[in-house]
């Protein structure tokens, strides 16, 4: 067994975990590490498209304030307000740095960073959009990923590639390391560190049609939640508006920023009846709803489950210079010109708003008292902060994951200034161990891609944008036949190197815990806010839950439910209207 | 419709030696071939090997040879390929398991170009300035995903080892050519010296190849420019 000794490690090589790598790598004697199941340049960082919201006010008035009040109102009022004014202000130095650090974002015609449009943002809190998510091009999600890549190599940080993290350590009550797997040799390697992070990402392949690359399973969040740690807010889960049809592939809320629309079987500009004032600009949870209401109202296209995203009217050199990217998606997946013919679009599943729960310097936390596990960090979506409160808006999950990241990294290295060595216990990789040759062994017959697709498909059932009791107890009820049948499985590949068809089965075991908490938290919440819509409880119900869920599996395998009150500071909760 | 897909196969626990398997797959033609690769991992065999991940061309994980020339399974289409189609390892890397390549080498190359904004000048409060054009002066190749296509596609790669290849160099040029940076002489540097840009032999495999469609070529031209017109 291989034993690495490090102060501090990072799990996940997207935004987050680079950021805080990059933190924590100015100090010369700080020893860092960076495991990453991918390449780190193969993060899903890299597929966001549109922009980062910031409040430069580069083409129009903006501040910080309005940023902060949309992201309250966006979220329906859940969000941690003291959160998001750390987000809202803190996005603005964030940017700058970036672009300190390389980035090469669109400029204005007098050389500054450009911005435009984007769902939700808005200036003089709600008075009409406002143009503040800086870009490059329709790719900036890849510029930053790749930046703080190349900033991370100049710094020398240590990168293990494709190693898959199976286990947390924990130990005196505090954490301690991390088991992780060498897909390349199959050997399980310890590292033993002082601070632990997870910046591990999304779940979106719990659903059938995802904008989230194949590795999103979900595994720092159910590695975390194996060992005690609560879940908070696992009901919402945000489907963007405009994927590709079948296919989710995600065409940029850039999109209707630069002036897409979309329309209905007749052509109408449906969200006009939605949001007089945003129309296709409203936030993703109200055009989601819209855009299932009109399908199931018989107006997708042909009466079927799409509708169009129309750029038709707008010139092919903007398609060309400002939305690259998705014009070729376009082309290259439908064989259509955006140019000339509208594109088929359907809500996707995109962004977990819940997560493990973290302070706002990314601590991560055991309960509704804010009790911190020291040494255990946590950013970027899988955890929750919580800035999203009910629904994200565009261009936040990028503030979310370099702020919140940055912070991070920087308070680990204060932490790292007092915090002792915790001696690893004997044999800790025993647990990791005993599960990859559990499912190495499995002598079933049932097929992980099979249990992996209906998983998929009955998430987005029963447990998509519309919910209902009846559905959620049915999704429960695959749930539990899943598991059984997850026991029952039986590889092709039994042998060391490069064994894919293990990492799937171990991933299968996240996907089905990451559901398993948003089902449930989804069954227990009984109103709608934000992305959770209970059609059986359609109001938001501010006396009974404007609070946060934290979920809890127990040793013995029952669930547990707290809740954390949600930090209001400068806005009360208001009608949603836009 | 059915594709018969013919993957080059190899195991280094069990096969002395690569060898072809063939599969058939009901696939759309609007499939990509990585869904028709899927197909195979969960129906037919779950034991083929293959990176993939985002499945739409911007992570760059499922670079491989699809009927002999290097693509991303996942910009590929079933309908631009006919009913049989092969797929093998890139070339030029070693093959650790069936698609799967030693990608380590491709980004040592990468970091030998020193691939990160060097400036000495401690940065004004909010941006630095840059106009559009300064800007777009290097768009192209700010594109680059790193999925080694290019660097395999080329046969000076393949001949020697020392070659830093067009990936490497793409990335030295999006740095040479940003006015906020300031080591261009250091970097031009590096590519001068044998191993580097001269030996671009101007075959445009990488420019044809780039899934991004980064005009290669051009970029590495430019490069050998400003390499000599700094000599002058």
């Amino acid at each position: 067994m291989a034993v690495h000794e490090f102060d501090a490690v990072i799990v996940g090589a997207g935004g987050a975990g680079l950021y805080a790598a990059m933190e924590l790598s100015r100090q010369a004697d700080l020893r860092v590490a960076v495991i990453s199941k991918l390449y780190p340049t193969r993060s899903h960082t890299g597929a966001a498209q549109g922009g980062i919201g910031a409040a430069l006010g580069n083409m129009e008035e903006d501040h910080w304030e309005w940023h902060m009040f949309d992201t309250v109102k966006g979220g329906d009022y859940l969000v941690d307000q003291d959160a998001a004014e750390i987000l809202a202000r803190e996005a603005i130095e964030t940017v700058y740095d970036l672009e300190h650090l390389g980035l090469p974002f669109d400029r204005t015609p007098d050389g500054r960073i450009a911005q435009r449009r984007f769902g939700g943002h808005t200036h003089h809190f709600g008075q009409g959009p406002v143009r503040r998510a800086c870009h490059a091009a329709d790719r900036t999600g890849h510029m930053i990923l790749q930046t703080l890549y190349q900033q991370c190599l100049r710094q020398n940080v240590r990168f293990f590639n494709e190693f898959q993290v199976l286990d947390l350590l924990v130990e005196d009550g505090a954490a301690c390391g991390v088991v992780a797997w060498e897909i390349l040799t199959g050997e399980l390697h310890t590292f033993h560190a002082r601070a632990v992070m997870f910046a591990t990402g999304g779940w979106g392949r719990i659903y059938k049609v995802t904008s989230n690359a194949h590795t999103l399973t979900g595994d720092g969040a159910a590695i975390c939640w194996r060992r005690g740690i609560p879940l908070e807010d696992m009901e919402f889960y945000q489907f963007h508006p405009t994927g590709i049809y079948r296919l989710g592939i995600l065409m940029s809320e850039a999109a209707r920023g630069e002036g897409a629309v979309l329309r209905n079987r007749y052509g109408e500009r449906f969200m006009e009846r939605y949001s007089p004032t945003l129309l296709d600009l409203a936030p993703r949870d109200i055009i989601a709803r819209a855009m299932i209401t009109e399908i199931r109202e018989g107006r997708g296209i042909d009466g079927k489950d799409y509708l169009h995203l129309d750029f038709t009217h707008l010139p092919r050199q903007l398609l060309e210079e400002k939305l690259p990217d998705i014009t070729s998606f376009a082309r290259i997946y439908l064989g259509i010109d955006p140019a000339t013919q509208p594109v088929p679009v359907q809500p996707t599943a995109h962004y977990a708003m819940g997560g493990i729960p973290t302070d706002v310097w990314g601590r991560v936390v055991l309960d509704e008292k804010n009790t911190v596990l020291p040494g255990l960090y946590a950013a970027g979506e899988c955890a929750c902060v919580s800035v999203h409160g009910a629904n994200r808006l565009g261009t936040n999950s990028l503030v979310d994951i370099l702020v919140f990241g940055r912070r991070a990294g920087r308070d680990m290295v204060r932490y790292l200034r007092e915090a002792e060595r915790v001696p690893l216990r004997h044999n800790p990789d025993s647990d990791a161990r005993e599960q990859m040759e559990r499912l190495l062994r499995s002598e079933g017959k049932e097929k992980v891609a099979v249990l992996r697709q209906e998983l998929a498909e009955n998430m987005m059932e029963y447990c998509g944008i519309f919910r209902d009791e009846a559905g959620l107890r049915k999704m429960l009820e695959i749930l539990g036949d899943l598991r059984e049948r997850y026991r029952r499985i039986r590889l092709d590949d039994r042998g060391r190197i490069f064994n894919q068809d293990l990492l799937e089965a171990w991933e299968l075991g996240c996907l089905l815990d990451v559901a398993e908490a948003t089902v449930r938290s989804a069954l227990h919440r009984t109103e709608s806010r934000g992305a959770h819509m209970r059609e059986d409880y359609p109001k938001r119900d501010d006396e009974n839950w404007l609070k946060h869920t934290l979920l809890y599996r127990k040793p013995d395998g029952t669930f547990e439910f707290r809740y954390k009150p949600v930090v209001i500071t400068r806005f009360q909760p208001q009608a949603r209207t836009y | 419709m059915k594709a018969t897909i013919r993957i080059k196969r190899f195991n280094p626990e069990v096969d002395r030696r690569p060898y072809w398997a063939e599969y058939e797959v009901p696939v759309d033609p609007f499939d990509r071939v990585l869904d028709a690769l899927h197909y195979i991992k969960a129906n037919l065999d779950g034991s083929l090997a293959l990176r993939r991940s985002c499945a739409h061309g911007i992570c760059g994980s499922d670079a491989m040879l699809i009927n002999g020339r290097n693509r991303l399974a996942c910009k590929v289409l079933i309908k631009d390929l006919g009913p049989r189609i092969t797929v093998e390892p890139l070339r030029g890397l070693r093959v650790i398991k069936d698609l799967v390549v030693d990608m380590e080498p491709f980004f040592e190359k990468y970091r030998q170009v020193m691939p990160w904004l060097i400036t000495d000048e401690p940065p004004p409060p909010q941006e630095r300035r840059q106009t559009p054009e300064e800007r777009a002066r290097y768009e192209d190749t700010t594109k680059c995903i790193l999925c080694a296509v290019c660097t395999t596609a080329c046969p000076i790669f393949w001949g020697t080892g020392e070659f830093l290849g067009p990936a490497a160099l793409v990335a030295a040029h999006r740095f040479i050519f940003d006015s906020r940076d300031q080591a261009a002489q250091q970097r031009l540097q590096i590519l001068a010296d044998r191993s580097g840009v001269f030996k671009c032999r101007t075959v445009f495999n990488c420019t044809e190849a780039c899934p991004q469609g980064i005009e290669i070529t051009k970029a590495i031209q430019e490069l050998k420019q400003a390499i000599i017109l700094s000599r002058t």
